[in-house]
């Protein structure tokens, strides 16, 4: 994975010795909170509902073992004892206070680590496919890519100051496991006819109070283009982009408004333009920040084998693991949510335990995903029971990966000042409730993204099944949609009718998959079947 | 009645006016009338508190409660981690939430 260069570093800790005069001044009363506020946001120190909230950036979703075991770290020594891994690959800690922060990030900055940009209308944490370099369905591995974004994006000048916030994926595969298109630009690596990698491009994604697929912008950009032609995207977005009315300052809407073509136009008169400025990096840094990224040192001649004896470990082994590249090597996720667990939580104990594994067993790699869930890549199968009882000994061997049980949800109004109802105790009920191993294999992969406001954090337009909590006069009621996807069929999802208590939602569900399975087809999953059917068998059943 | 909540500069911690200066606890809070706006100008002027704002609550036989289920979260903390609101020992402190 990425080290840092001398360059990144000396970034990162004068950044780290600004921040601290900062907080220094502010509780000197040198600065007001109105002063402040921009500045704390910028090392992603935001207020919530009940303390100081610190968001940390984990690039592309990408960490090495000591990265992970000081989180866990962190979480003992400044929080309490936990922390919790977002739908943006990022970990946030709950109860920070605000003396303590400039120690955090020097602590952070020590492992490479930093909240540089998780907050602020500026271009955040670009995400990533969670399997990156060990898929066997990617055609290159993304994350050189994303990090040669990541260095262009890092306190652009022209960029700190957007009309809205700005989210990048890029992946490489035909599998989108980051919701690609539902991003403010999505980046495909490709092959053109010649064989040659470059990248295609969405632009107009998101989620929030206006939900929008991303539009194919450009077929294919040659990498020596790459970010030239970013940055025409992003210009084109500055200088249009809606700064009166920030429910309509994203992108999507501009794209929208415009019309893709006009978009599309207007960035293409700009990389023209761009492209006799000579701003592209040399292929030679991509070169360099790709040989950070070699795979590791894989064992040849391994076995494929693996022992399934153990019908716990089966399960596990059938829902939590994915294909590797490598023969006798397998990529492991493992499920932040326990039943009637609170999803992306983990205490410190446990990621300190994921860390040593991470280090141990899969080549001091680890990931997050956008679902809120940690992955070790690179796991020798003949480790992988070993693997497997450790974590399940900490509470970490749930079998549940894409079924039911593996929502997403936002911290809603049990943290969140943004809330208008709490997600999380809806996602432990619908948990509880279809708990049963048998349950959840019978239902198969169902998406289920719990929201507990309209700006989506919870990605419910995107779910199969989404849930989006409002305040109906003082009171929490929730709206189900159906029929979203984030993956290669991205599609968005459909309220199906009003809306239900927190217990109300949560029958509602389970007879909304009693009508699946009585109209499944073959190996349909609920999607499928929905998408079949439509939605009015879901509601006579629902609401009678 | 009006009441008044914001929270502490260096812990960020949820507090709550008490006719006199800042306390933890809900129950402690004063009834603020049409002063809530100059008392904030005033306490956050000082640097005592910050994002301060008025709000609508009652007060009960238990004590006061915040109209709107997002002050009484406030109030109390996150219902689910009861260990880690102001009331971990008392089953019954989510339910007043709700």
């Amino acid at each position: 994975m990425y080290k840092y260069d001398e360059y990144d570093q000396q970034m990162v800790d004068t950044r780290v010795a600004e921040f601290r005069d900062q907080v220094r001044r502010r509780v000197a009363g040198d600065l007001t909170e109105d002063q402040f506020k921009p500045l704390r946001l910028q090392n992603g120190l935001y207020l919530q509902l009940h303390a100081y909230m610190l968001r940390v950036a984990v690039p592309y979703g990408t960490l090495n073992g000591t990265q992970m075991h000081l989180l866990g770290d962190i979480a003992d020594k400044y929080d309490r004892g936990y922390g919790h891994f977002t739908t943006r690959q990022n970990i946030q800690y709950n109860w920070i206070k605000l003396e303590e922060t400039p120690d955090i990030l020097a602590e952070l900055a020590k492992v490479e680590m930093h909240a540089i940009q998780t907050s602020g209308n500026c271009i955040r944490n670009i995400s990533s496919d969670q399997f990156a370099g060990a898929a066997a369905d990617e055609i290159v591995d993304p994350r050189p890519y994303a990090e040669l974004l990541r260095q262009w994006s890092s306190f652009h000048p022209e960029f700190l100051v957007l009309p809205r916030k700005f989210k990048i994926a890029v992946i490489a595969s035909e599998k989108d496991r980051a919701a690609m298109r539902l991003h403010d630009i999505g980046i495909k690596m490709v092959k053109n006819d010649a064989g040659e990698i470059g990248a295609q491009f969405y632009a107009g994604g998101g989620m929030g109070r206006t939900p929008m697929i991303a539009p194919l912008i450009r077929e294919f950009v040659p990498l020596d283009q790459l970010i030239t032609y970013s940055e025409a995207c992003l210009r084109v977005y500055n200088r249009y982009g809606r700064r009166d009315n920030k429910y309509k300052a994203r992108i999507k809407i501009l794209v929208h408004e415009l019309g893709r073509d006009e978009y599309v136009r207007q960035v293409e008169e700009e990389f023209a333009h761009l492209q006799t400025l000579a701003i592209e990096p040399p292929l030679a840094e991509l070169e360099r920040i790709k040989a950070h990224f070699v795979d590791p040192a894989f064992e040849t001649g391994l076995s494929d084998d693996l022992d399934l004896t153990d019908p716990d470990f089966r399960l596990w082994v059938e829902r939590n693991t994915t294909a590797h590249k490598q023969p006798g090597y397998i990529i492991a996720t493992v499920s932040l949510k326990p039943v009637g667990g609170i999803p992306g939580d983990a205490s410190a104990d446990q990621i300190r335990l994921m860390a040593k594994l991470g280090t141990q067993y899969s080549f001091d790699e680890l990931r997050v995903t956008h679902a809120q869930n940690i992955v070790f890549p690179h796991v020798k199968k003949a480790d992988l029971y070993t693997v497997w009882k450790a974590l399940d000994e900490a509470g970490l061997g749930t079998a549940n990966l894409d079924t039911v049980g593996d929502i997403i949800a936002c911290p809603g109004l049990d943290y969140c000042s943004l809330a208008n109802a709490r997600s999380i105790p809806v996602a432990q009920k619908i948990s509880e409730r279809f708990g049963s191993a048998q349950k959840q294999a019978e239902i198969g992969e169902l998406k289920l993204k719990i929201s507990g406001c309209i700006n989506a954090c919870g990605h419910h337009h995107a779910g199969h099944i989404g849930i989006l909590g409002v305040d109906k006069k003082g009171l929490e009621n929730y709206q189900l949609l159906f029929g979203g996807s984030e993956g290669a069929d991205t599609s968005l999802a459909k309220i199906i009718g009003p809306g239900f208590t927190e217990d109300g939602v949560v029958d509602a569900i389970e007879k909304a998959t009693e009508v699946y399975l009585a109209n499944k087809q073959g190996e349909e999953r609920f999607l499928d079947t929905y998408r079949r059917i439509g939605m009015d068998p879901f509601k006579e059943a629902i609401y009678g | 009645m009006k009441i008044l909540t914001g929270n502490d500069l260096k812990s960020g911690a949820v507090v709550w006016w008490t006719g006199f200066g800042w306390s933890l606890d809900v129950n402690d809070s004063a009834d603020v009338g049409d002063h809530g706006p100059a008392i904030i100008a005033r306490e956050e002027g000082a640097q005592n508190v910050f994002a301060a704002y008025v709000v609508d609550g009652e007060k009960t036989e238990e004590g006061v409660r915040p109209a709107h289920i997002k002050e009484r979260i406030r109030a109390l903390g996150p219902t689910v981690r009861p260990d880690l609101t102001l009331k971990p020992t008392d089953p019954d402190a989510i339910n007043w939430v709700i």
